[in-house]
C-alpha cells in the first residue's frame, strides 16, 4: 500500500538529511521524494511516497514527528487531492518518426521543449500513471535520456497543510 | 539581561551558567582550547576523565542519579568519537545529557582536515538532537534549545559541535528567555477520555499487573505509582531500567520480567486480564515472543512517547502523557473499594512461595550472596552495575527501597559503562553510598577512570564479581553452543587489588564467604575509591532464564 505524505520542515540545512536517514534507519522504504520551500520561506515541504501498512504508516509518521526539525506530518489520500510528477524524456527521431511521437506528445498534452535533428526533448507533467503510459510508448521510439521528478500533491478543495498556528 | 561583548567560547560558559551546570565531564584536546581556557577560571568544576567514553558516561550516571542534566565535553575527531558509545547507551535508555564537542574551524570543515570527524552525522540516529554551530551568534539559542530537548518530553542527549573559530569570534551575548521550537511540543496532559476508559477496564480487571519501566523514574511518579498499586491492590513488575521505581520488598511487587526475571512475574503476566504499562517500550528482552505474550491482556500503555505506543504490541487504551500527570488523574478515576483482586494476589503469593528467587546455599562464594551483603550492608545505596551476569544478579538479589538507586545500560548493554557512570553518579549525590557492581570483563574496558577518580576524590566502591569469565557470553555457550567457550575465558588473570593500588585507590579481596561483609564495611567506612575483587565461582549461572524467540513462561532453571 502506497501513501504520500506531505512533511513541512524547518528550512535548515541538515534537514533532509534527518528525514532520509530515519527511513533508512527504521527500514522505511521510500518511493519518491520531492522537496521545495512553501509559502513560507523558513518552511519547506517535502513530499514522500512511502509503501507500506498502516502500521508501517503509523510508525513513519509517529517517528518522523519526533524529529525536532520536522514541524507537521500528514497523509495525502489520493481520492481527495491532485497530485503531479514531471519528466523530461529525450527520444531519439528521425524523417519517418518525428510525426508520430508529435501526435504523442499531442495527445498527452506534454510539451516539446527541446528540438534537434535527430531528438525531442519531450516535457510531461502529470501523475505517475499518465508518466508512465507516455514512458511506455516512447520507448518504442527509443528513450535516449529521461529524468523524472518526485511526486507533489495537495489536498483538493479548502483544506490546506500548514503549520499551525498557535 | 543586558548585552555583553564576549568570544563564542566565553558565551558557552554563560550559558552553562544559566542552565546551572555545576559540574562537566571532559578531557581537551586542539579543537577546544579556546573553551578550556575559559574553563580555567570559570565557576564550573571540570572533572578531567582519562577517556572521553567515559565522561558521557558519568554525564549519563550524573543525569540518571540527580534528574538534572549531565553535560560532557571533548575536542574534535578522535575526541567526538570516544563520545559516541556513551551517547548511544544515553540514547538507548532516554538519558538527558547534553555532549560539546570541538570542530575544526568552519573554513576546513568538509576538507578531512586534521581531527576532523563529522560527529553530527555520526550522532544523527543516537541523539535526540544536535547541533553544528554555523553562526556564532546562535550559541545560546542553541544551548537553551539543547537543554530543554534533552531534559523534556522524553528525555536524551543532544550535541552540539562547535566549530573552533566560533570559540574566538567575538558575539554579543544574550541567553533567550523562551523557545521557539514549532516541530517540538511534547505531550504531558493524559487525554481526559481516555484515561477514564483505562478507569473503567481497571475496575472490571480480576487479574491487573502494572508492568513498569524507567518512565516512572524519569517522571519521579513512583509514590502515584504506589498508591495506585496499593489502592487496586494490583502486582507491579518491574523492567531492568523500572528497577527501584517499585519497593522490591513491597508485598505487591513480583521483582523484574522477562528474560532474567521472576517466574512469578512472568507467570502473572502472562495469566493477566490486563497489563497496565507506564513508561515502557515492550522490548524484546521483556516479551520474549511477542505473539505468545500475555494472550489474554486487554493493555492499558502509558507513555510520554506516541512512537512507543503501538510499536511492538496491539494496545487498548494508548495514553500519550507523563507518568506521573497520567497516574494522578487516573487515581481520581479509580475506585477503589469496587477492587475484586484477592483471588489473583492469593495465586501469585502461591507462585512467589513455589518459586522463590534463589540460588545455592552452600559454602561457596558465589556472586548472588555478595549483591545480597551488599544490600544488607548499603541499603541505601545507589547500585550502579557493568553489564552481564553481574547486572542482572545486582537487579535480582538487591532489596531496593528508593527510586533512582538502580542506574544500568539496559538498552546498549554497554560493559564498561558502570564505573564511569557510578563517577558521575556520586559526583551528582555525594553524600550516598555508590557502588559500581562489576564483572571483570566489564571493569577492564574503563578502568583507567580509577585515575580519574583517585585524582577527583570520588570515593565509588567498585565490587566485582570476579568469575574469571566473560560470564553472560559463556552461560550461552554453556547452553546453546555445546559448552564451547570460544574466547570468553579471561582466565589470566589481573591482580585487581594491585591494579587499585597501582593508582592509589583502596584494593580489597574476598575470596570466602565470611570475608564478603568485613571487605564491604572496610570500603564504606575507607571513604575512599576502592575495588573490591570478589573471587566468586566462575560458572555460575543467572537463573531462571527464559531463552531468546521463546514466550515468557516458557523458563529454564539453571544449576
Ligand atoms: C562493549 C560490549 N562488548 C561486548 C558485549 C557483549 N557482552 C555482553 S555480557 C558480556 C560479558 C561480560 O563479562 P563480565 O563483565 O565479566 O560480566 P559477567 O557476565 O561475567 O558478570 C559480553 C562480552 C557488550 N555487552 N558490550
Ligand atoms: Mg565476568
Amino acid at each position: 500500500m502506497k501513501h504520500t505524505l506531505a512533511i513541512l520542515v524547518e528550512n535548515k540545512p541538515g534537514v533532509l538529511t534527518r528525514v532520509a536517514g530515519l527511513f533508512s534507519r527504521r527500514g522505511f522504504n521510500i518511493e519518491s521524494l520531492a522537496v521545495g520551500v512553501t509559502e513560507n520561506a523558513d518552511t519547506s515541504r517535502i513530499t514522500i511516497v512511502v509503501s507500506g501498512d498502516d502500521h508501517v504508516l503509523e510508525q513513519v509518521e509517529k517517528q518522523l514527528n519526533k524529529l525536532i526539525d520536522v514541524i507537521r506530518v500528514s497523509d495525502i489520500p489520493p481520492d481527495e487531492s491532485v497530485s503531479r510528477e514531471l519528466a523530461l524524456i529525450k527520444v531519439g527521431v528521425d524523417s519517418t518518426t518525428r510525426a508520430e511521437v508529435m501526435q504523442i506528445v499531442d495527445v498527452f498534452r506534454a510539451k516539446i521543449v527541446d528540438v534537434g535533428i535527430k531528438s525531442l526533448v519531450i516535457e510531461v507533467t502529470g501523475d505517475e500513471g499518465k508518466i508512465n503510459a507516455m514512458e511506455q510508448l516512447l520507448r518504442h521510439f527509443g528513450i535516449k535520456e529521461m529524468v523524472r521528478t518526485g511526486k507533489i500533491a495537495m489536498n483538493r478543495g479548502a483544506k490546506v497543510v500548514q503549520v499551525e498556528k498557535r | 539581561m543586558t548585552k555583553q561583548k564576549m568570544p563564542g567560547a566565553r558565551a558557552v560558559i554563560e550559558s552553562l551558567y544559566c542552565e546551572d551546570v555545576e559540574v562537566l565531564f571532559g578531557y581537551p584536546g586542539g579543537q577546544v582550547l579556546p573553551l578550556y581556557d575559559e574553563l580555567y577560571d570559570a565557576d564550573i568544576r571540570h572533572i578531567l576523565v582519562r577517556h572521553e567514553q567515559a565522561a558521557a558516561h558519568a554525564a549519563d550516571g550524573f543525569a540518571r542519579a540527580t534528574g538534572k542534566v549531565g553535560v560532557c565535553l571533548a575536542t574534535s575527531g578522535p575526541g567526538a568519537t570516544n563520545l559516541v558509545t556513551g551517547i548511544a547507551t544515553a540514547y538507548m535508555d532516554s538519558v538527558p545529557i547534553v555532549a560539546i564537542t570541538g570542530q575544526v574551524p568552519r573554513s576546513l570543515i568538509g576538507n578531512d582536515a586534521f581531527q576532523e570527524a563529522n560527529i553530527t552525522g555520526i550522532t544523527l540516529p543516537i541523539t535526540k538532537h544536535n547541533y553544528l554551530v554555523q553562526d556564532t551568534k546562535d550559541i545560546p539559542r542553541i544551548f537553551k534549545e539543547a537543554f530543554y530537548i534533552a531534559r523534556t518530553g522524553r528525555p536524551g542527549p543532544v550535541l552540539i559541535d562547535i566549530p573552533k573559530d566560533t570559540q574566538i569570534e567575538v558575539i554579543d551575548f544574550e541567553y533567550p528567555e523562551k523557545i521557539e521550537l514549532r516541530g517540538y511540543k511534547p505531550t504531558y496532559a493524559g487525554n481526559e477520555q481516555q484515561v477514564k476508559k483505562a478507569a473503567s477496564l481497571i475496575l472490571k480487571a480480576e487479574k491487573p499487573i502494572f508492568y513498569v519501566g524507567g518512565g516512572i523514574i524519569f517522571s519521579n511518579a513512583t509514590e502515584e505509582l504506589r498508591a495506585l498499586a496499593e489502592g487496586i491492590m494490583a502486582p507491579v513488575t518491574t523492567t531492568l531500567m523500572g528497577m527501584s521505581a517499585f519497593p522490591s520488598a513491597h508485598s505487591l511487587s513480583v521483582g523484574m520480567l522477562g528474560m532474567h526475571g521472576t517466574r512469578y512475574a512472568n507467570y502473572a503476566v502472562q495469566e493477566s486480564d490486563l497489563i497496565i504499562a507506564v513508561g515502557v517500550r515492550f522490548d524484546d528482552r521483556v516479551t520474549g515472543k511477542i505473539s505468545a505474550f500475555a494472550p489474554n491482556a486487554k493493555i492499558i500503555h502509558i507513555d510520554i512517547d506516541p512512537a512507543e505506543i503501538g510499536k511492538n504490541v496491539r494496545v487498548d487504551v494508548p495514553i500519550v502523557g507523563d507518568a506521573k500527570n497520567v497516574l494522578k488523574t487516573l487515581l481520581k478515576y479509580v475506585k477503589l473499594e469496587q477492587v475484586k483482586t484477592d483471588a489473583w494476589n492469593k495465586k501469585i503469593a502461591a507462585w512467589k512461595k513455589e518459586f522463590p528467587l534463589t540460588y545455592k546455599k552452600d559454602k561457596l562464594l558465589r556472586p548472588q550472596f555478595v549483591v545480597e551483603q551488599i544490600s544488607e550492608i548499603c541499603p541505601d545505596a545507589i547500585v550502579v552495575t557493568e553489564v552481564g551476569q553481574n547486572q542482572m544478579w545486582a537487579a535480582q538479589f538487591f532489596n531496593f527501597r528508593n527510586p533512582r538507586t538502580f542506574i544500568s545500560s539496559g538498552g546498549l548493554g554497554t560493559m564498561g559503562y558502570g564505573f564511569p557512570a557510578a563517577m558521575g553518579a556520586k559526583v551528582g549525590k555525594p553524600e550516598s553510598t555508590v557502588i559500581d557492581i562489576a564483572g571483570d570483563g566489564s571493569f577492564q574496558m574503563n578502568s583507567q577512570e580509577l585515575a580519574t577518580v583517585v585524582q577527583n576524590d570520588i570515593p565509588v566502591i567498585v565490587a566485582i564479581l570476579n568469575n574469571g569469565f566473560l560470564g553472560m557470553v559463556r552461560q550461552w555457550q554453556e547452553l546453546f553452543f555445546n559448552r564451547r567457550y570460544s574466547q570468553t575465558c579471561l582466565e589470566s588473570s589481573v591482580d585487581f587489588v594491585k591494579l587499585a593500588e597501582a593508582y592509589g585507590a583502596l584494593g580489597l579481596r574476598a575470596t570466602k564467604k565470611n570475608d564478603v561483609k568485613d571487605v564491604i564495611e572496610e570500603a564504606v567506612k575507607s571513604g575512599r575509591p576502592t575495588v573490591i575483587d570478589f573471587v566468586v565461582e566462575k560458572e555460575e549461572n543467572v537463573s531462571p532464564m527464559v531463552p531468546a524467540g521463546a514466550a515468557i513462561n516458557e523458563i529454564l532453571d539453571l544449576e
